[in-house]
């Protein structure tokens, strides 16, 4: 994966795959018909958004690197988990603690990044007034 | 004596044009109504300490809003900051300008500036400047455009066929958005499947509150998103219900799901929350894109946008318009620039609003152009609509400017729009979400927006979107079902579509697919202006696609016109015209063509019409009329003046084929004559018999009263001139070296 160029299409068909592994190119319309795929078959994979984000760094963007990034940590995550999470951090909608709580939880679960913006929005909020 | 005189008719009058609807005000800082420069706006500063930002445009760190942390702390590429913060603000602004200084190295500056300190350097700039810069530095050297795809009534079938002819015209990005939010669904499933009839690789978005557009692209129903709107106060952001924390975790959220995503502000949205701190609109939208790049959002949607009257309504407001949309090039970001609001109710006015940016070239020029008619855009009017589409494509042909559009074939809209909309029919029957007739598609195939289709049951949209949401269904039960209905080459493309979620292309800075699926971004396409020779100039098969729009007439269309109508009169050659004796007639010169290879004139009746009723005139004075053609010269002073000398009363009517006319006399000049009727697209049958009685009577030695054309200020030279040029074109080949012939004239039935 790692020597692979930008853009992954159409080159690296054979290569990028889903976050259940599935190479792109293996994803017929056969296949795709065939009630064999489910939602995660058809989910970027988190090595595909490192790639990407090293794209970005190297193209001069390290936020959007750093952006990249964070999705990939996030690929592991139920679409509702990141619906209520994103909730969380919305202005006034969590304590101290449960913001704390969420920034443990994504830590544990190896969204490290995720969980340090957290820590930040935390740290913001309770000087700012946005706390719950 | 003292008169007061009554306001004047010209005042009156201009006060009643569509001008005066719109609403201007004058500055006032404290409520934000100022452009740029507000005497609130802070000076650019920054100090760094141990590589952290501790104070931010005269502001301590301890006094941070959340803007200013998050900026700081993100935004801001310290190891520049020094280096660019120490550079003269009239400096910066002359490297931004000029196309000596590389692109990279204007970026690689500005990244390490605050808000005021661009903010400062784009007001010194003149609208020219903007442009020029904004030829340099925008991010993706092929410019693209956007469509708004909506309908009053969320009709699934015709926001597929309205989605199908969008692509077919060109756009690249296809926004919709709905009436009512619960309608989200059908609309983005309809959307999806009509943008990949036709051509592949169009993306799509369905612009609705954060959480359901979220959740709609992680279904795969949109392809990217757009309405992430973030604003230049901290009561504003918090006013909108999101930090800019929760967005930069919205950004990761919709990356992590392979979607593009950018994001939306645009100045007068914080003059309309009545919380503008008394800051510039152009300090506060520099607050907005520092703070999207700061996110790591590959790109921002403004110019105006909502806001785009508020920021009108004050001098130099379109002004600030542009250099927001130049602020977010300079942050190396996409540049999605507006133009998607309805701005004045002065033609004039909202053209000038949009054509500057045309001219000089953006990754977007609209964020939404009005695919559908201005009725049915449920954002409300864009600022050119369905109605204004040709014009937009004759304007791009004249200036040659790349607007991403091509006209085409009605025959060619109306195919994609049936495949569209069956294809549409089938995918929501197959999955159980609305049923439609045949009425229901052919009414949609044809329809110019929705007040031409049948109405919908008021509930459909409604059931089809709870049915998809309740349901889980997802792109991938769109590919089955087109499959299953025997839309194989749909469902590959909507397949596609979830393949390229995969690869992440699309993710990176300016991302769009174009028809080829090749990916143009930052990365593939980058933008190489250097001044002139260089950057994106149009290949030659494009600049012959944009230069095919309706109405451009050939040389063959007009022999077609003119063959229609060969042989109304018969014109036979009696030998050398010859000076007359008698004192009671009137000689009528033709021109070499009359006739001849022309046989209508631009009023658009036949030669043979004009020439009866020009002699009908002469003969209801109880003159006699003789005929030549004068074949030396195409000019008609020259014609009358040759077939006056021939006259025996000294008094002609000269004609030319195309239709004009004049009264000349032996006596006079040749380039003289007593009457002319020049304009001839305006001349009537009657002024025709007119001027053949008005010829008789100075034969006469009477005085007649002279013909006047009725007035009018209708556009006539663009018009007919390109017809004129075709018809000078054939007087002059039948032109010749050769003295006037007397002609017999013969009416066939």
């Amino acid at each position: 994966m790692a020597d692979l160029s930008y853009p992954l299409s159409p080159g690296a068909r054979a290569q990028v795959r889903s976050a259940t592994g599935k190479a792109v190119d293996e994803i017929t319309l056969d296949v795709a018909v065939s009630d064999a795929l489910g939602p995660r078959d058809v989910a970027v994979s988190a090595d595909t958004l490192r790639l990407q984000a090293g794209f970005a760094e190297r193209g001069g963007n390290p936020q959007l690197g750093e952006n990249l990034r964070r999705a990939a940590e996030l690929v592991a995550f139920d679409d509702d988990e990141l619906l209520r999470f994103y909730e969380m951090l919305r202005p006034a909608r969590s304590s101290a603690q449960e913001l704390d709580s969420l920034a443990a939880e994504l830590s544990e679960r190896g969204a490290q990044r995720c969980a340090e913006l957290v820590r930040e929005a935390r740290a913001v909020y309770v000087r700012r007034g946005l706390i719950a | 004596m003292y008169v007061q005189d009554r306001a004047s008719a010209r005042s009156e009058y201009l006060a009643s044009r569509p001008i005066s609807e719109d609403n201007l005000v004058p500055e006032d800082p404290a409520l934000g109504l100022v452009a740029f420069s507000s005497p609130f706006d802070p000076q650019p500063s920054l100090r760094l300490q141990d590589g952290c930002i501790v104070e931010l445009d005269g502001k301590a760190q301890a006094d941070f809003d959340m803007l200013d942390e998050f900026i700081a702390r993100h935004g801001i590429d310290v190891s520049v900051a020094e280096e660019a913060m120490a550079t003269a603000t009239v400096d910066f602004a002359r490297m931004i300008v000029d196309p000596g200084v590389p692109r990279s190295e204007v970026t690689r500056l500005a990244s390490g500036m605050t808000p005021a300190k661009i903010a400062a350097t784009l007001a010194l700039l003149t609208p020219v400047e903007i442009l020029q810069a904004m030829q340099k530095m925008r991010v993706r050297r092929t410019p693209s455009i956007q469509a708004h795809v909506t309908n009053r009534v969320d009709h699934p079938l015709l926001i597929a066929a309205d989605a199908a002819s969008a692509v077919a015209l060109g756009f690249r990005e296809l926004e919709t958005t709905v009436p009512v939010l619960r309608h989200a669904p059908s609309n983005a499933l309809a959307l999806l499947i009509g943008s990949q009839v036709g051509q592949p690789g169009a993306l799509t978005q369905c612009s609705v509150e954060e959480r359901t557009e979220l959740e709609l692209g992680m279904r795969g129903l949109t392809t990217y998103a757009e309405t992430v709107s973030v604003y230049g106060t901290e009561q504003v952001f918090v006013d909108g219900d999101d930090t800019p924390w929760s967005k930069a975790f919205l950004a990761s959220c919709y990356a992590s799901r392979g979607l593009k995503m950018r994001f939306t502000s645009g100045s007068g949205a914080e003059v309309l929350m009545g919380a503008s701190e008394g800051k510039s609109m152009l300090y506060l939208e520099a607050r907005c894109i520092a703070l999207t790049r700061a996110a790591g959002a590959q790109g921002v949607q403004n110019g105006g946008i909502d806001g785009v009257n508020v920021t009108a309504s004050v001098p130099d407001g379109m002004r600030e318009v542009i250099a927001e949309n130049l602020c977010v090039m300079l942050h190396d970001l996409e540049s999605c620039s507006g133009n998607d609001t309805l701005m004045s109710a002065s033609d004039i006015r909202r053209t000038a609003h949009t054509f500057p940016l045309l001219l000089a070239g953006t990754d977007f020029l609209f964020s939404g152009f009005g695919s559908v008619p201005a009725y049915d855009n449920a954002f409300g009017p864009s600022n050119m609509n369905a109605e204004d589409l040709d014009d937009y494509l004759v304007v791009q042909r004249d200036w040659g400017f790349e607007g991403g559009l091509r006209w085409r074939d009605d025959a060619d809209l109306v195919a994609v729009r049936r495949r569209a909309a069956e294809a549409c029919r089938a995918v929501f029957e197959a999955l159980g979400l609305a049923e439609f007739s045949d009425e229901d598609v052919d009414a949609c195939v044809r329809a110019h927006g929705s007040l031409d289709v049948p109405a919908l049951p008021p509930e459909l949209p409604e059931v089809a979107s709870e049915r998809v949401m309740d349901a889980g269904l997802t792109a991938l039960d769109a590919v089955g079902a087109l499959h299953e209905r025997g839309y194989e080459l749909e469902a590959e493309r909507v397949l596609e579509m979830i393949r390229q979620r995969l690869l992440g292309d699309v993710l990176q800075t300016s991302a769009i697919l174009n028809e080829d699926l090749q990916v143009l971004s930052s990365l593939t396409d980058p933008n190489d202006y250097a001044g002139p020779g260089t950057g994106y100039r149009m290949a030659p098969d494009r600049r012959n696609e944009v230069a095919r729009v309706r109405n451009v007439w050939s040389a063959a269309d007009l022999a077609l016109e003119q063959t229609r109508s060969e042989g109304c009169v018969l014109l036979r050659d009696n030998g050398p015209a010859l000076r007359g004796e008698r004192a009671d007639e009137v000689v009528i010169g033709l021109s070499p063509a009359f006739g001849r290879d022309i046989w209508v004139a631009l009023n658009g009746m036949t030669v043979a019409e004009v020439l009866r009723a020009v002699l009908a005139g002469v003969e209801a004075e109880g003159l006699a009329a003789r005929l030549i053609r004068v074949r030396r010269s195409i000019d008609l002073g020259s014609i009358g003046s040759t077939a006056a000398r021939l006259s025996g009363s000294g008094l002609s009517v000269g004609l030319q084929a195309k239709g004009t006319a004049l009264i000349h006399r032996a006596d006079l000049p040749p380039l003289a004559n007593l009457e002319l009727l020049s304009i001839a697209p305006r001349i009537t049958p009657e002024l025709y018999r007119q001027l053949g009685c008005n010829a008789a009577r100075y034969a006469k030695g009477l005085v007649p009263e002279p013909l006047l054309l009725p007035e009018s200020s209708e556009p006539l030279g663009p018009r007919y001139h390109a017809r004129v040029v075709a018809l000078v074109a054939t007087e002059r080949r039948l032109a010749e070296n050769a003295d006037p012939i007397e002609l017999g004239a013969a009416w066939p039935t």
